[in-house]
């Protein structure tokens, strides 16, 4: 087994199991945690895959910044009490499962059995795709139009955020 | 690779003028706090310009950025149809936010930025667009449901506006990754070229069907409605109309350019589903707004239903139908602009004033504005002449053509059974007795919006071949 087969089958373990974690544990903040676990190992994976950039991403915006977003939700919102988070079973939520499961079913499907089906040209490329490069320079060639757009998009975004939480209304 | 970006900017300058109507607005607010009233000519003259440059830009389709966008006939038909309802709905506004309380500049501001998102989508050659602009359309209204911060029901319509839209923005993200992960590209020419070749990739079907659910989402179709009623009833009613004009028809836009225009699927399991997404709708739509008392809830009942008799001509999938939709969207957007507008005459400053009962008698007080609605109801209705009854026929048409007329059956039954809600508050208006304590303060902007609005329904529905022609030219 070359290197990289082990880390991938390393790091995919541990993504999994941290998964499993996440949902199995009472206390959002254990929870949050293996989340963060299971971040750092899809940064992992991204980086085995020659994708650099979408790795370190990940862990930048994922692990740093999104999972202390959540901390600092779940401290504010007191979710302590493990007793308030038990969960009731109802028709709904089994309907809901079994959705899910199809789902699932239905993804692993066309991603395991269909493989071929992706055009040849595109996996010889994957090499040079990931890095950070390349991504620049496609993102202010070809998608600038795009990335121009994004910024007007985040700017919308802010002067939402401070319409909905001024204070004072005046 | 050589880019003209000067030509670029030619082609997309109606974007770019709404986009820097935006950005001056923001400007405005910080030099002069509590520039409403500055606002509120700023957005109207940004408007105005890019109307202006849609048509001196002229309708021969360009591509530009790459191919990132079109500029055509396509692009000039909708953000014809984006910008007027962005005008009618500023005009309206301004009045309504003073009564309500709210008159900030932030309003203008996320309504331009939103027009802005809906351009995109018309203009959109590439998924990557297509997601930006409903994401730039998304936010600002997510904002815009709940402007009204004092009130409950308004930060309700928001948060949940928000949470089942960031849902769905998944499902797009997600169809896009899957499209393009079958098909390599994200242009839509592109994958147009492989569905025709591969449209037995389940992977890329399953793609198509998030899309499909994507979009359904943003146009209020049956089963992905249940937001429409709580959100358009809680947000402020100008907001209301905004929704249920603008962004129902930029989400056609949308849905239109890859679905049909772009995929062009017609003979594909696609259309099935399309056609069960428009009867449902159709029948779920219709039958629920029966039983409604709250005005703005029955027209949220009735613009899934309209979404239903809009995606018809989608389902068709024939020249008939895409003429259809086009026709169907411009009849609807200007009634939905006129209906709410009264509706928002009509509300006192605590949102009350919005159920049935409170028109009764309203003709006898305000004759003037009781005869406007009554004929925006009819239109609604699909009665002649009225601009409703082509839009209607024409997708029914399409459908016929198109070997479904279980469908355009459906639709003429669902079609009736909408007449008695609609009708419901004709009658109350003219033969009840009312309490007579309704007080409406109109504006000079807000009546001649409403009678604009009124105008064209009835000159669109005698002499529907005004929008026939431009539609004709699109396809």
């Amino acid at each position: 087994m070359t290197l990289q087969a082990v880390l991938f089958y390393l790091l995919a373990a541990v993504s999994i199991a941290s998964a499993i974690m996440v949902i199995t544990r009472r206390n959002p903040v254990t929870s949050a945690l293996f989340l963060v676990l299971n971040f750092f190992s899809l940064g992992g994976l991204y980086l085995t895959l020659h994708a650099q950039f979408i790795a370190v991403i990940q862990i930048l915006v994922y692990a740093g910044a999104i999972m202390v977003l959540f901390l600092f939700v779940i401290m504010l919102l007191n979710l302590g009490d493990s007793q308030s988070l038990r969960e009731v079973i109802s028709l709904r939520k089994l309907a809901g499962v079994g959705l899910s499961t199809a789902f699932l079913l239905e993804i692993i499907y066309i991603l395991g059995f269909r493989v071929s089906d992706f055009p040849a040209g595109e996996v010889t490329r994957g090499l040079e795709i990931g890095t950070v490069e390349y991504i620049g320079q496609k993102l202010f060639t070809d998608y600038l139009f795009p990335f121009e757009i994004t910024s007007i998009l985040l700017l919308a975004a802010i002067v939402g955020a401070v319409v909905m939480a001024k204070r004072k209304l005046d | 690779m050589e880019n003209n970006y000067l030509a670029d900017l030619w082609n997309s300058s109606p974007i770019v003028c709404v986009v820097l109507t935006g950005l001056v607005l923001l400007l405005v607010e910080s030099v002069r706090r509590g520039s409403g009233r500055l606002s509120y000519a700023v957005s109207l003259v940004g408007l105005a310009s890019a109307g202006v440059l849609i048509v001196a830009v002229g309708d021969v389709a360009q591509p530009a950025f790459n191919n990132m966008i079109v500029q055509g006939p396509y692009a000039q038909f909708f953000t014809v149809i984006f910008l007027v309802t962005g005008i009618l709905t500023i005009l309206l506004s301004r009045g309504y936010l003073d009564r309500q309380g709210i008159h900030r500049s932030e309003y203008y501001l996320l309504v331009v930025f939103a027009i802005s998102g809906m351009m995109l989508l018309a203009y959109a050659m590439d998924l990557i667009v297509v997601f930006l602009g409903i994401e730039l359309m998304s936010i600002c209204l997510y904002i815009l449901a709940g402007f009204m911060r004092t009130r409950g029901t308004s930060m309700e319509a928001a948060l949940k506006y928000f949470l089942l839209g960031a849902f769905a923005t998944g499902f797009l993200l997600y169809g896009i990754a899957l499209i393009y992960g079958s098909t390599g590209t994200t242009n839509l020419e592109q994958i147009a070229k492989s569905f025709a070749e591969h449209s037995a990739s389940p992977m890329f079907l399953v793609g198509v069907s998030f899309l499909l659910v994507a979009f359904a989402f943003k146009v209020a179709a049956v089963p992905f409605h249940m937001w429409a009623p709580d959100v358009y009833e809680g947000a402020p009613t100008m907001v209301t109309a905004f929704m249920s004009t603008g962004v129902k028809a930029a989400g056609f836009a949308a849905f239109v350019a890859v679905f049909m225009r772009s995929f062009q699927y017609a003979g594909s399991p696609v259309n099935d589903v399309l056609a069960a997404i428009a009867a449902a709708s159709m029948i779920i739509g219709n039958v629920t707004a029966l039983a409604q008392v709250n005005l703005k809830r029955m027209l949220a009942y009735s613009s899934v239903a309209h979404a239903g008799y809009i995606l018809v001509g989608l389902a068709a999938g024939n020249a008939d139908g895409f003429m259809g939709i086009l026709f169907y969207l411009v009849a609807y957007v200007v009634v939905n602009v006129g209906a709410f507008g009264i509706l928002s005459l009509v509300e006192d400053s605590n949102g009350q004033k919005l159920s049935y009962d409170d028109y009764a008698g309203f003709s006898a007080q305000r004759p003037f504005l009781a005869a406007l609605m009554s004929i925006f109801m009819f239109s609604l209705a699909g009665i002649p002449p009225f601009a409703g009854f082509f839009g209607k026929y024409y997708v029914f048409l399409a459908a016929v053509k198109a070997d479904m007329i279980w469908l355009a059956v459906l639709g003429v039954l669902t079609s009736l059974v909408s007449v008695y809600y609609y009708l419901r508050l004709v009658i109350l208006m003219y033969f009840r007795e009312g309490s007579g304590d309704v007080a409406v303060r109109p504006t000079w902007a807000a009546m001649l919006s409403i009678g604009f609005a009124a105008y064209l329904v009835i000159q669109f529905g005698i002499f529907p071949s005004i929008v026939v022609d431009a539609a004709l030219k699109v396809f």
